[in-house]
């Protein structure tokens, strides 16, 4: 038997051919392990914490949109129960106020946007209700959008656009404290 | 000169495959910098509500999770089956939210902190009680751009 030399030996190279087998396994793992969360909702600005209530007595009634959810998810809008479904409509209106109606906004920089909810109201609800109200300034700044710049309304468009918009249209919605009727 | 001589009669050279772990290792950096781990593991029921109106969040970085709903059953012995908050991977009270911002606060660089969310993953079953509880002490600790995390409602 011939036995190979020590030169022959040194120049042995490793074999990298299972290297890419390896790579596989650890990029494997890696998309199995790994989730990609995809985070979307609804985004809410609070504002700051003071002691006392914001008191809405001392606007003009006609400029309140005042909205109430009740333990058993019912809503309340100024003083009339309303359908979810037609609460977008509704706000819509009282916004924009297209008739000049006396009982509804004077101006949109004026409408305010009250809601009370019960700590026995449902999230799902709760969220529903504020959606809708989101919803109703989305459509409105949309609107003034394509007569002011012929571009529909999103995140993307310029700042200065965006600013101009919403010093037409503010969203100003106050929430109360909430009351504590039902049952948790 | 030199006469073309044909090559039919020789094996082919095979392809050098030696680059492929290269190209491999590649992908593998790609994914692993993109992925971010999923740090905590849910103890609560969290089936987010429906809706239209939603708004991606960029930065995951700038990101802390606050989770509420019941206790799944294999904790339920223990914290009951009222809705409960979840901080990090615990299960946590109210008075521990500031300490807990505070905490993802010195990860993120000073400049984009006022760009902080707190995305409030809560259970659509959950009554407005305990997440009125939570609003009210991030308002107290001035974390304020808050969101309702939500699926988009198919339609």
């Amino acid at each position: 038997m011939a036995k190979k030399s020590v030169k022959d030996r040194m120049t042995n190279e490793i074999n990298a051919g299972s290297m890419a087998d390896i790579a596989f396994l650890l990029l494997i793992f890696f998309l199995v392990t790994t989730t990609i969360v995809e985070d979307k909702g609804i985004r809410v600005k609070l504002p700051p914490w003071s002691e006392e209530e914001p008191d809405i007595t001392k606007l003009k009634t006609r400029n309140v949109y005042s909205v109430l959810v009740n333990a058993q998810n019912q809503l309340l809008v100024r003083g009339e129960p309303v359908d979810i479904r037609n609460l977008k409509e509704d706000a819509k209106e009282f916004i924009s106020n297209p008739n000049k109606r006396d009982d509804l906004a004077e101006k949109p920089t004026k409408a305010i946007i009250s809601l009370k909810n019960d700590r026995g109201t449902n999230y799902k609800t709760y969220l529903e209700v504020y959606n809708e109200l989101k919803a109703a300034y989305n459509e409105l700044w949309d609107e003034l959008s394509m007569k002011k710049y012929n571009v529909h309304y999103s995140e993307d468009l310029p700042a200065a656009y965006r600013k101009a918009i919403k010093s037409e249209i503010p969203f100003v919605l106050s929430e109360a404290e909430p009351t504590n009727f039902g049952e948790e | 000169m030199a006469k073309f001589t044909k090559k039919r009669g020789k094996a082919k050279p095979a392809i050098s495959t030696a680059s492929l772990p290269d190209i491999i290792f590649m992908l593998l950096f790609f994914f692993m910098v993109v992925t971010v781990l999923r740090d905590a593991e849910l103890k609560v029921k969290v089936i987010t509500p429906y809706a239209t109106e939603l708004i991606k969040l960029e930065e995951k970085s700038l990101v802390n999770y606050i989770y509420i709903g019941k206790p799944l059953k294999k904790y339920q012995d223990i914290y009951g089956t009222k809705p409960r908050m979840q901080l990090g991977d615990k299960f946590a009270d109210v008075k521990d939210i500031p300490l807990f911002l505070e905490k993802h606060k010195i990860k993120v660089p000073e400049n984009k902190r006022p760009r902080i969310t707190s995305s409030l993953r809560v259970d659509g079953e959950v009554t407005m009680g305990i997440v009125q509880d939570v609003k009210t002490q991030l308002r107290k600790s001035g974390q304020l751009v808050i969101n309702y995390s939500a699926k988009q409602r198919p339609d």
